[in-house]
């Protein structure tokens, strides 16, 4: 799993999953490849799956919780799993 | 959430590292070949068949294929099995000892997208590496990376096996990586196929353990295969890696034949779980054999569980143990506490497997004894 980078993760604009990147079904959730960089990926849960998939329909990462009903509980786990996931260029901004 | 490791140990629904050897034959006979090659063997997969095969690659999304054999150029399909996967999804990364690189297939390799190259030398100068690779398999290994370079191949990799004889040149592979801007690639000796004989000769000795845990800590970027793990029990600090034996959980072996294996340095009839021409094909041995389904199973950890290192060691290699007559749930033969050493003491030739996939050509290089 990627270092996170929170500082540079941005949770108030619009992400998506970069368009190189294949999700696999796993039982924890997926694995996920990116086809420019080679890396791999574990979303270690099907929620985080599911906000991967819906991120880029949403003005920005909160709006997608919301719409997945997250408990804000978790909202900040979340959030550093995909600030994780943007640093080794899974995410991109739109 | 449980360790990503425990998760792993149940296995995936597809392999993550997958390794297809495409041919046995080869126009070497390196004393430590991990699958015996030197000669083609008539049942290998046909053309078609190996289309199908990817195939089912690109169906059960297994994003790249650790393609090897044998040399898998001397396939006269090679660019065409190797252009339809990287096409249709399912990258490469080859294994080859660079003798069927000349200038144009430079030029043709750089041209493809999706694909690695991974040239294997054993010795940081001829004489280290010809001595178990054969004479003149260095000149034409950088011979091959002249090419490589010159067709602006990109960053390909440099592959070695740590060897005795080698291990004090880890620098000079550095130095060597660097002067190609290449990436370096170590992995561990095994002894499978032909290793099995050379093995007790050419593992790396303790001290050459130790030094090689620490210069691996040092340089993250150094590529290892996950290969590595037994050394993480000789200091708090963890190689970078999945540490776990992933034999038919993450990884596992086609052979050229279409054998499955549970991994590349298994290639036993003991660990066979099926063959891609069986009905169901590929996908049906790696979600439903009876091997692959044991080997998900909660294993135990015999008489490593009374050791403090196993979270950090996982008791090694299954390979190695098999390979040396070893109980696969004990010590690995290179443990690095010297529990190794001590069973292997008492362990008979006798007890050691007799191998049940040989392609070796009929006069076969021995490693001799002189010291380089
Ligand atoms: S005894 Fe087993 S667990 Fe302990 S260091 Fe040796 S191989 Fe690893
Ligand atoms: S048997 Fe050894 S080489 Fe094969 S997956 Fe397990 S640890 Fe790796």
């Amino acid at each position: 799993m990627s270092a996170t980078a929170t500082s540079t993760f941005d949770v108030t604009t619009s992400w998506r999953l970069h368009p190189r990147v294949s999700l696999r079904p796993e039982p924890f959730g997926a694995l996920a490849y990116h086809y420019d960089n080679r890396r791999l990926n574990f979303l270690r849960s099907p929620d985080l799956v599911d906000l991967v998939k819906i991120l880029g329909d949403h003005p920005d990462p909160r709006a997608a919780f919301d719409a997945l009903s997250l408990d804000p509980s978790r909202w900040s786990s979340f959030e550093k799993a995909l600030a994780a996931l943007a640093a080794s260029d899974f995410l991109q901004p739109v | 959430m449980p360790a990503l490791t425990d998760e792993l140990k149940l296995g995936l629904d597809a392999p993550i590292c997958l390794t297809w050897e495409l041919t046995y034959a080869c126009n070497l006979a390196c004393v430590h070949c991990l699958s015996s090659s030197g000669r083609r063997d008539p049942r290998e997969l046909s053309t078609k068949e190996a289309i199908g095969v990817i195939d089912e690659m690109r169906a059960l999304q297994v994003f790249y294929v650790n393609i090897g054999g044998g040399e898998p150029m001397i396939r006269p399909d090679f660019f065409e099995l190797v252009d339809y996967a990287t096409t249709n999804g399912v990258g490469v990364k080859f294994s080859t000892n660079g003798s069927r690189i000349d200038r144009e297939r430079a030029r043709e390799l750089a041209a493809m997208e999706y694909l690695d190259i991974q040239i294997s030398v054993d010795g940081a100068n001829a004489a280290t590496n010809d001595h178990v690779r054969g004479e003149g398999s260095f000149a034409t290994a950088i011979s091959a990376m002249d090419e490589l370079a010159a067709a602006d191949f990109g960053p390909f990799k440099i592959s070695v096996v740590v060897t005795r004889e080698n291990a004090g040149q880890l620098d000079d592979f550095e130095a060597l990586a660097n002067q190609y801007g290449a990436e370096l690639r170590l992995t561990r000796l095994r002894p499978a196929g032909r290793g099995a004989d050379t093995w007790h000769e050419l593992h790396p000795l303790q001290e050459q353990q130790v030094d090689l845990y620490h210069w691996l800590l040092a340089r993250p970027h150094v590529l290892t295969g996950d290969s590595f793990f037994h050394l993480n029990a000789l200091g708090d600090e963890n190689l970078p890696g999945l540490n776990l034996c992933g034999a038919g959980r993450v990884v596992c072996l086609i052979d050229p034949v279409g054998d499955v294996y549970a991994c590349p340095f298994v290639l036993h009839d003991e660990f066979k779980a099926g063959n891609v021409r069986d009905e169901g094909g590929f996908a049906k041995v790696w979600k439903e054999s009876a091997l692959f389904t044991e080997l998900r199973e909660p294993q135990s950890a015999g008489a490593c569980a009374s050791c403090g290192q196993f979270d950090a060691c996982q008791g090694g290699c299954m390979a190695a143990k098999f390979f040396t007559g070893m109980p696969l749930d004990g010590p690995d033969p290179e443990c690095v506490s010297g529990h190794g050493e001590h069973a292997l003491a008492n362990v008979g030739v006798e007890m050691r497997p007799i191998s049940t996939n040989d392609h070796s050509k009929p006069v076969r290089v021995a490693l001799s004894k002189t010291r380089v």
